[in-house]
């Protein structure tokens, strides 16, 4: 089941896409990181999927083909805007009581339980609360709904390290426990590269690379060799090069680890971070084979 | 802050009914899972692991290290793929095998000659860098003549002084 799947969707503000021609299928079960400089779309395609935004062109279906936005839809999906959203002047017992009333489903107990162990003081007001105390209360009243997908808008930014840390223990044990998948936006990978195993890259409103982790980096690595020819290696797929006066880096992606290294050229694996820089770096716009090649491949890696 | 109670919590729990706890090293460059395929390896040839023994829950881990659950069943079903583990539906996973040679008397034994080695090299001005790389260097050695019976007879003669270090 693909918990987000879009077609073509776009969205324009007066005649500037925000996200145009985004064509994803984000299997269930994974935790998918949805990256990209701040402008990409990543909240325009969030508030998509999550029914709060109507598309300008295209279609999105969620949690197995529920459009976005229909009953069944806003029933599964548990959504929290940036800055975690709390009302300042209520208070967190009050919150609970707001969000039981306003939703089908909603876990009292799973809330109370979760807010005491947090150390959440029930009376205190949300305003009055620490940054990382409000993105939990935030986290624990979106839980509560038992949503099958948790959509997460660049929910680490404003947390001290630490409470990134205990924000993201929260999302991999419920993860853990119920099952639930997580898209999860953040214009920094380097928290994500030990939670997230699905990737989204997004920049300038277009996808330029998405998979599971694990397939992404087995399917890239950057070649070492000579700068002046392109001797053995004009075949590959280059989705960033780096050349000094002799030696040229070439980030490529390959068919799988067996792809043959090219003579007198030296091959290493990449990091995460790394390859997400590439795709943002890489001018997509002159890369036209970048992109849709990588969208063809996609339906294969979704039938294994 | 407030979640390390329910972190120890968990963590005691691991501690109740698993020997091992996982660390993780992020500079490594290793997959997290494997590093984990890898630490249960290396408890297991050390005795620290054996077959009965539990390995921690799924959501313990997932609580104290922070990372992806998808991440520690695929390092478990590695285990399980090369037979040292097995799943219990609804307990968790077990070890099932074992990778220690050599029963754990023994394995102290063997650590207390080394100890006495190392000793020695440490007097005669070898330091840590050193100390590994003859080491491994013997170790290669003494398993390249192992293995190739006649391509060990040839380098016999090279290696012969070295072996006796």
């Amino acid at each position: 089941m693909n918990v987000i799947e879009t077609n073509g969707l776009g969205k324009s503000y007066r005649h500037i896409w925000a996200l145009h021609e985004c064509t994803l299928a984000i299997p269930g079960g994974h935790l998918a990181a949805l990256v990209g400089p701040n402008g990409a779309g990543k909240s325009t395609l969030m508030n998509m999927a999550a029914g709060l935004t109507v598309p300008t062109a295209g279609a999105v279906t969620v949690l197995g083909g529920q459009p976005a936005g229909s009953p069944a839809a806003l029933d599964g999906i548990a959504f929290v805007a940036q800055d975690s959203p709390v009302y300042k002047n209520l208070s967190a017992g009050d919150m609970l009581h707001l969000t039981r009333n306003l939703n089908r489903r909603f876990e009292q107990r799973y809330a109370q339980d979760r807010l005491a162990e947090l150390g959440i003081p029930l009376k205190k007001k949300a305003g009055k609360l620490s940054g990382g105390q409000q993105a939990q209360l935030a986290l624990t009243l979106a839980l509560a709904r038992r949503p099958r997908l948790l959509i997460l808008d660049e929910p680490l930014a404003a947390l001290d390290p630490l409470a990134r840390q205990d924000f993201l223990a929260t999302v991999m044990t419920a993860m853990a426990d119920d099952g639930v998948s997580v898209l999860l936006s953040s214009h920094a990978l380097a928290d994500l590269e030990r939670v997230a195993d699905y990737l989204v890259v997004l920049s300038g409103g277009a996808v330029r690379v998405d998979g599971e982790v694990d397939d992404l980096l087995a399917s890239h690595r950057v070649l070492t060799g000579p700068a002046g020819t392109g001797q053995h290696v004009e075949h590959l797929s280059v989705v960033q090069a780096k050349r000094a006066g002799a030696q040229a880096h070439l980030l490529v992606r390959i068919s799988g680890p067996a792809d043959p290294v090219p003579p007198g050229w030296e091959a290493h694996p990449v990091s995460l971070e790394e390859l997400t820089l590439a795709y943002l770096r890489a001018p997509g716009s002159t890369e036209p084979p970048g992109p849709p090649s990588v969208q063809n491949a996609e339906p294969t890696e979704m039938a294994r | 802050m407030t979640i390390d109670k329910g972190v120890s919590g968990a963590r005691g729990k691991t501690g109740a009914s698993s020997p091992i706890e996982f660390r993780l090293d992020p500079s490594s460059g290793v997959p997290t899972y494997l590093q984990l395929v890898q630490q249960v390896e290396h408890a297991l040839r050390l005795g620290y692991l054996t077959p009965g023994d539990q390995l921690p829950k799924v959501r313990d881990v997932v609580a104290s290290l922070t990372i992806n659950p998808n991440t520690v069943l695929k390092a478990y079903k590695e285990l399980e793929t090369k037979g040292l583990a097995a799943g219990r539906p609804g307990q968790g996973t077990f070890i099932q095998a074992t990778l220690s040679q050599v029963a754990l008397p023994e394995l102290a034994v063997l650590r207390r000659t080394l100890l006495g080695w190392l000793a020695s090299a440490d007097t005669t001005g070898l330091d840590e860098d050193g100390i590994v790389a003859l080491f491994t260097s013997v170790l290669r050695d003494f398993y390249e003549r192992r293995r190739g019976g006649h391509r060990g007879g040839q380098r016999e003669t090279n290696t012969g002084s070295e072996g006796v270090a």
